[in-house]
């Protein structure tokens, strides 16, 4: 056990371990100390607390100066006050000057109501700012998931802490010194041009609007006013597990049915379930699992293992600008949103007698890379797109308010059909080792040819961010790895590197949780419990739902039948598999 | 949208340089600094590709190499001349007119900080204090300290090198 420290804070006695900041011991106590940079992410070990923005700074009797709380140790017998006259000026004079260089259009700003300094200004009075002078202005950068305007950039660093400590991508960076710093990609390029995933976890915790979304709302909002189209949207499995958080509800909640429900009076003309293509995906990646695995064991020097998952755009990107090496061994299985466009406008079109041009596909995603995946230029059939747009989660709460929903009392709907049903394995596709449950329950089946007892496989469930499990196949041992977040993702690519990995499959996941920890979902703020409630919530309609296999999806199974003939078939792969690009940087010496 | 690797250009002799000079320092990523040191010395200056195959080297992002570059003054990605001026812009050469003289210098040559004369012969840079301030204002030319310079010195002094 480390040593205890008794420290007084505001009259109160605490007593902490050795190494507790201010801050934090602060709040153990009910003493919520104001900042705007600081940021735990305690499940993984990472704090940001560049102490930057000087808010949280706190009177320690017999110091000279000012403490920046959340990067002071607590010591035996401080005296600690965190609202005196001095501390309140302090701090309201270091606000005052970061507005002094912060746009004030706060009415029109993306992030409006959701943005911790306009949360700070409020709860400090903030009625003018008296300090005029020099601001910074840097051209607005439009990427397709994320935009970025600096002029509103605290430099809290938040986003470099995500993007280079969480996700080892390295895009963004502080540069330049004093008044001309800014965090941006290398020699100022666009964030498209760099090495950008579009994980969007650096704009999950931005506190300002320095980063956000690409937006489809408005035209979303037009498309379903124009009567020559057909609006068709399907909803990815993390979404359900999220969007009650945004009308009030519990962290956890479902709200599939009243997500339905409220698509429907929003406009579209038809509502279905990305959870049907998740199926669809393990059908293909599955036996594209089985196949490799069965080469790679009669001793085919051809097949490289382990297959790994291909479902998220974030990592495809992570894998094709750092390790295109390795670009021939995740799956050639589209993902599910892509493999939905790629039915919807073919199969489903057909069954609705509508023409690919006046189908409109959107979108719900937790998720800002999906939006970039929409317009990969192999998905899309004579300049048309299989998925138009994708909308993030946040999004989708907007235009539920816009459309003057009362959310809480709606009636919970049902999906349409044929692309609404699905299986309870589709359903924990939004979780970190939920897609490679799915794809063990099914081939499980298909290399056994027997039943799964359980289909509960609860050694590859958690959220730890590097796990193995070992699935016994009927005497053959399938080794199986999970990572998300892009940082614990580099170990296990780093290993499959080196040779030593004695993974046979591998799930991986960019953002941090897996899909319910997405950049389009609701703001977590770094609270661990509001991921793990998530999690709970879409396990729990797996487990609530009769059919909990995907090849046991009757959807699915009709759609073989009448379209694709069976899995991996040459009509599956042309309309759902894909390849991979190599998008490294290569030194040509002249 | 960029589907295809991207290819960083840079004369063989040029990436042989710097491959020798983070070898030298173990490919360290903590030795950042310093391998740009080295490598400015030896190159004489860091544009874009150089960065990008020190980042490589290191195996660090380019964005940070990038940042510690631009935080630096002394690290630059033009082009020095082949006598590189700076002007001390410290508080004691401040105070003592350095200013004037950097005009003066700039109004000579025609170029502004950080710029280089179109025959290359003079680059011109402002510093912080070089710890001579008993000589205020102080002028470097590469190696060369020039104390108590005055305007009236600027031609003089830059006569020395034509």
């Amino acid at each position: 056990m480390s040593k205890m420290i008794k420290l007084t804070i505001d009259n109160k006695i605490v007593e902490v371990a050795k190494g507790t900041t201010i801050l934090e011991a602060a709040r153990e106590i009910g003493i919520d100390i104001p900042t705007l940079c600081y940021m735990n992410l305690d499940e993984m070990c990472i704090k940001n607390k560049p102490a930057s923005c000087r808010i949280c700074v706190v009177e320690v009797e017999g110091r000279r100066n000012l403490a920046p709380s959340c990067s002071t140790d607590c010591m035996e017998g401080m005296v600690v006050h965190t609202h005196t006259i001095r501390v309140l000026n302090a701090r309201r004079t270091v606000l005052e000057l970061i507005l002094s260089d912060h746009p004030t259009d706060c009415l029109v700003c993306p992030k409006s109501g959701n943005c911790d300094l306009q949360s700070l200004a409020i709860r400090l009075g903030v009625r003018e700012i008296p300090y005029e002078g020099e601001r910074t202005s840097f051209k607005l950068d439009f990427s397709p998931a994320i935009i970025r305007d600096m002029d509103k950039c605290i430099l809290c660093r938040r986003c470099e802490t995500m993007c280079n400590d969480i996700q080892t991508v390295g895009a963004l960076h502080a540069i330049n010194r004093g008044f001309n710093t800014i965090v941006a990609p290398a020699f100022e390029q666009d964030l498209q041009h760099s090495e950008c995933t579009f994980c969007g976890q650096c704009v999950a915790v931005c506190p300002v609007g320095a980063l956000t979304e690409r937006s489809f709302s408005n035209k979303l909002i037009r498309d379903l006013a124009n009567p020559d189209k057909t609006v068709i949207v399907q909803t990815a499995p993390a979404v359900r597990a999220a969007l009650g958080e945004e009308f009030g509800l519990k962290p956890g909640t479902l709200v599939t049915g009243k997500m339905a429900a409220a698509l429907r009076v929003i406009g579209f003309d038809k509502v279905f379930d990305t959870d049907f293509s998740a199926d669809l995906t393990i059908m293909e990646e599955g036996t594209e699992l089985l196949d490799r695995l069965t080469r790679h064991l009669n001793g085919d020097k051809d097949v490289r293992l382990p297959i790994l998952t291909s479902c998220c755009p974030g990592w495809v990107n992570f894998f094709e600008h750092h390790f295109p090496d390795m670009k021939d061994i995740p799956s050639t299985a589209r993902s599910p949103q892509q493999m939905f466009g790629a039915i919807a406008k073919t199969y489903l079109a057909e069954k609705l007698g509508v023409k690919r041009e006046d189908m409109i596909v959107v979108s719900i995603m937790p998720c800002l890379a999906k939006k970039y995946e929409c317009e990969r230029a192999e998905f899309e059939t004579d300049g048309n797109p299989d998925v138009d747009y994708s909308v993030s989660t946040r999004e989708l709460a907007n235009l539920i308010k816009n459309a003057n929903i009362d959310f809480s009392t709606l009636p919970e709907e049902d999906f349409d059909h044929p692309m609404g049903e699905s299986s309870g394995a589709g359903v924990i596709f939004g979780a970190t080792g939920g897609v490679i449950e799915a794809a063990v329950r099914t081939a499980y089946e298909v290399h056994t040819g027997k039943k799964l007892e359980s289909v509960d496989i609860n050694q590859i469930r958690g959220h730890e961010g590097l796990r193995s499990a070992t699935v016994d196949f009927d005497g053959l041992e399938l080794n199986i790895g999970i990572a998300h977040g892009l940082g614990n993702a580099r170990k296990l690519l780093e290993e499959i590197r080196a040779g030593k990995s004695e993974y046979h499959a591998i799930e991986i996941m960019a953002c941090p949780g897996g899909c319910i920890g997405g950049g389009g979902q609701p703001l977590h703020h770094g609270d661990d419990s509001i991921l793990r409630a998530r999690a709970e919530a879409l396990y729990r309609e797996d487990a609530g739902k009769k059919i909990r296999k995907s090849h046991e999806n009757p959807e699915i199974i009709k759609l073989y039948e009448e379209f694709l003939g069976e899995p991996c078939s040459e009509k599956s792969h042309q309309l759902l598999h894909t390849h991979y690009f190599d998008k490294s940087k290569e030194i040509i010496s002249e | 949208m960029n589907m295809s690797n991207v290819k960083i250009k840079l004369p063989k002799v040029n990436v042989d340089k710097i491959i020798k000079i983070c070898d030298s320092f173990g490919n360290e990523p903590g030795e950042l600094i310093n391998v740009l040191h080295r490598t400015q010395e030896d190159i004489g200056y860091l544009p874009r590709e150089v960065q990008e195959v020190i980042a490589q080297q290191l195996k660090i992002p380019v964005a940070k190499v990038y940042g510690v570059v631009t935080f630096y003054s002394f690290f630059t990605m033009t082009p020095k001349g082949e006598h590189p001026i700076s002007v001390c812009m410290g508080t004691a050469c401040y105070v003592r007119g350095s200013e004037k003289v950097l005009d003066e210098f700039k109004r000579k040559l025609k170029i502004e900080v950080g710029e280089t004369t179109k025959n290359g012969k003079f680059s011109l840079d402002s510093l912080r204090c070089v710890g001579a301030c008993g000589l205020a204002p102080v002028v470097l030319i590469g190696k060369k300290v020039y104390g108590r310079v005055t305007i009236a010195d600027v031609t003089k002094i830059l006569r020395e090198y034509e």
